[in-house]
């Protein structure tokens, strides 16, 4: 059936229908004050050309800063063919079809998909992906308070070390669903969840522990003492990740004497270009006796009438087509287009491309962190382990030293971190992933020396 | 037409509750409900020990094409559940009123009984349907 708009005439007709002379009297409702009214700065239509013309003009104000810039979103290298292969008319979609059996061929990317994230975070299931990394760390939080039966809290730990957009994302999702997450603070000088801290919630009744790795700090939290932890007290533990570093630390089913509960995260690195505010996509993992309260599609593997091999939606159950108001989640649709490109990504590099790739990552970032912290003023803020990203202490005001960077070198000098952490001071957040060299390490470090020490 | 013994009583969310000669009460679902649902996949028990209330939620039966609650038909704690069902939910469509029981609920009233529909009342229910 072709989209055909209302006619005018459609539209006075329904409008006579109903006894109402204009579209403006069916919001009489909302008060006046409450419109925005009319959008005066929005100017007059361009044609394409000048607005091709327009918007190239503005990109090429951007440059191409040289980015030392992380806190959740890496720029790591896209080799050429995970693009062309994905925008490819068979892939180019960014939806689960309608007739989901019929796309065999997407069904089974996604397959191979949850297969590789399996995999890579050494746990028994994958969803077809989530939104983001914020939306699939709420959507963990949900899934925890639904499968912890031991439990009757509706109460979360969660780690001050937790990205701090990830946590507000969460609590907007959970609060009116009567779900509280409740802080533990970090030791000031290794950047880690304190253990000693949180053994001071022991007696009480939570659900589910929040375990960042790596901490939004860059930080390596104690996972195995964390997630023995959880488990002794009856707590769901919840990783929430980067999927890059998994490929050369311990991964998350492998954590404490248990593994954790559920993982999830941002899957950006793998594949997906930096975008301001994406679109990225979140992935979910869990241990396979949680699987009936994990959100999200799931893609099974099967065999058709004929024995052939053939794939399939599977647990369709939890889902909203069927459990209506009491499925898992709402949000069922996943990213498809940015998994398929996470999907090629990965099968480019494979295991030992990932791991070089964390590898050289956490190499440059351990280069720049030496050559920064040789700057006079430029000093460490923890002494735990990193991975790629690393936290250091300025006399200066953060802000206006990134504002200068940026205008002035086109660098990209990091993340402001006092503004989530005001007790770290003039704390600036670094980043050197595997598209760093040792010129462009030293670049940014003289630029920095001379504007601290002229 | 499907079958509708006597010997128990009938909600009308379609659990049967049968009141056992040690004063229990075992819950399952109808053998109606059983046909409607088709094949179980797999049922989510509750756990031992649980107190629920009459009309509480406190399972679900799921098929290939639908998922459904279980509500307990009284209010008590529950003292047993058919464990075999994890690994053979098709229990309940071979053998909706013997083999395929869900859980025993020890009841706190057993009056709350009378509330529920007899037999015939059952089969009146699913008629009108």
């Amino acid at each position: 059936m072709p989209f055909i708009p209302h006619t005018e005439q459609d539209v006075e007709q329904m409008l006579s229908a109903i006894g109402v002379d204009s579209i403006d009297d069916l919001f009489d409702e909302i008060p006046e004050d409450l419109r925005c009214g009319e959008l005066e700065k929005i100017p007059a239509g361009m044609n394409e050309m000048e607005v091709t013309r327009l918007l190239r003009e503005r990109a090429a104000q951007d440059g191409l800063p040289l980015c030392f810039l992380g806190a959740g979103a890496y720029e790591h290298h896209i080799p050429a063919a995970v693009w062309e292969i994905t925008t490819r008319g068979e892939f180019y979609s960014a939806y689960t079809p309608y007739q989901a059996e019929a796309s065999q061929g997407t069904l089974q990317l996604l397959y191979e998909y949850q297969s590789m994230m399996a995999s890579l975070m050494a746990m028994d299931v994958s969803n077809a992906s989530l939104y983001d990394g914020a939306s699939a760390l709420a959507e963990a939080v949900l899934m925890a308070v639904r499968a912890n039966k031991k439990s009757k809290s509706r109460k979360i730990l969660m780690p001050l070390t937790t990205n701090p957009v990830y946590r507000s994302v969460t609590e907007a999702i959970v609060k009116n669903q009567s779900i509280e997450l409740v802080d533990v603070p970090y030791n000031s000088e290794t950047g880690q969840t304190d253990l000693e801290a949180l053994a001071q919630f022991a007696a009480e009744d939570f659900a589910a522990l929040v375990i960042p790795q790596p901490n939004f700090f860059g930080v390596l939290e104690n996972v195995d003492a964390l997630t023995t932890w959880a488990a002794a007290n009856k707590t769901l533990s919840i990783g929430v990740v980067n999927p890059m570093a998994m490929a050369l630390l311990k991964p998350p089913g492998e954590w404490g004497d248990t593994g954790v509960d559920i993982v999830c995260g941002e899957g950006q690195p793998l594949g997906v270009p930096l975008a301001s505010g994406g679109p990225y996509f979140g992935f979910m993992c869990c241990k396979q006796q949680h699987v009936r309260q994990m959100p999200g599609r799931i893609i099974g593997r099967t065999t058709d009438l004929e024995g052939q091999q053939g794939f399939t939606l599977t647990l369709q159950a939890r889902e909203q087509h069927i459990r209506r108001s009491k499925a898992t989640s709402n949000i069922c649709t996943n990213q498809g287009l940015l998994v398929t490109a996470a999907t090629i990504y990965m099968s480019l590099l494979g295991p030992q491309g990932l791991k070089k790739v964390a590898l050289n990552s956490h190499k440059n970032t351990q280069l720049l962190s030496h050559r920064l912290m040789s700057i006079n003023g430029v000093r460490a803020v923890f002494n735990a382990p990193i991975f790629h990203e690393c936290v250091v202490q300025l006399d200066t005001d953060v802000k206006q030293l990134i504002n200068t960077l940026a205008q002035e070198h086109h660098i990209l000098a990091g993340f402001e971190v006092s503004a989530h952490y005001p007790e770290l001071g003039n704390a600036l957040m670094v980043c050197a992933t595997e598209t760093r060299t040792e010129n462009d390490i030293e670049k940014f470090a003289s630029k920095l020396d001379a504007l601290l020490n002229g | 037409m499907s079958n509708t013994p006597d010997d128990r009583k009938y909600a009308d969310s379609h659990e049967w509750a049968l009141l056992e000669a040690d004063g229990n009460v075992r819950v399952g679902i109808s053998d109606h409900a059983q046909e409607l649902l088709g094949d179980l996949v797999f049922v989510e028990l509750p756990e031992a020990g649980q107190s629920v209330g009459k009309g509480d939620e406190c399972s679900v039966v799921e098929s290939v094409k639908a998922a459904s609650d279980i509500y307990s038909p009284v209010t008590g704690e529950i003292i047993a559940i058919n464990d075999a069902l994890e690994d053979s939910p098709e229990a309940i469509n071979e053998s909706a009123y013997e083999d395929g029981w869900i859980f025993i609920v020890k009841p706190t009233d057993t009056s709350e009984l009378d509330e529920l529909l007899d037999a015939d009342g059952y089969q009146n229910l699913i008629e009108d349907e």
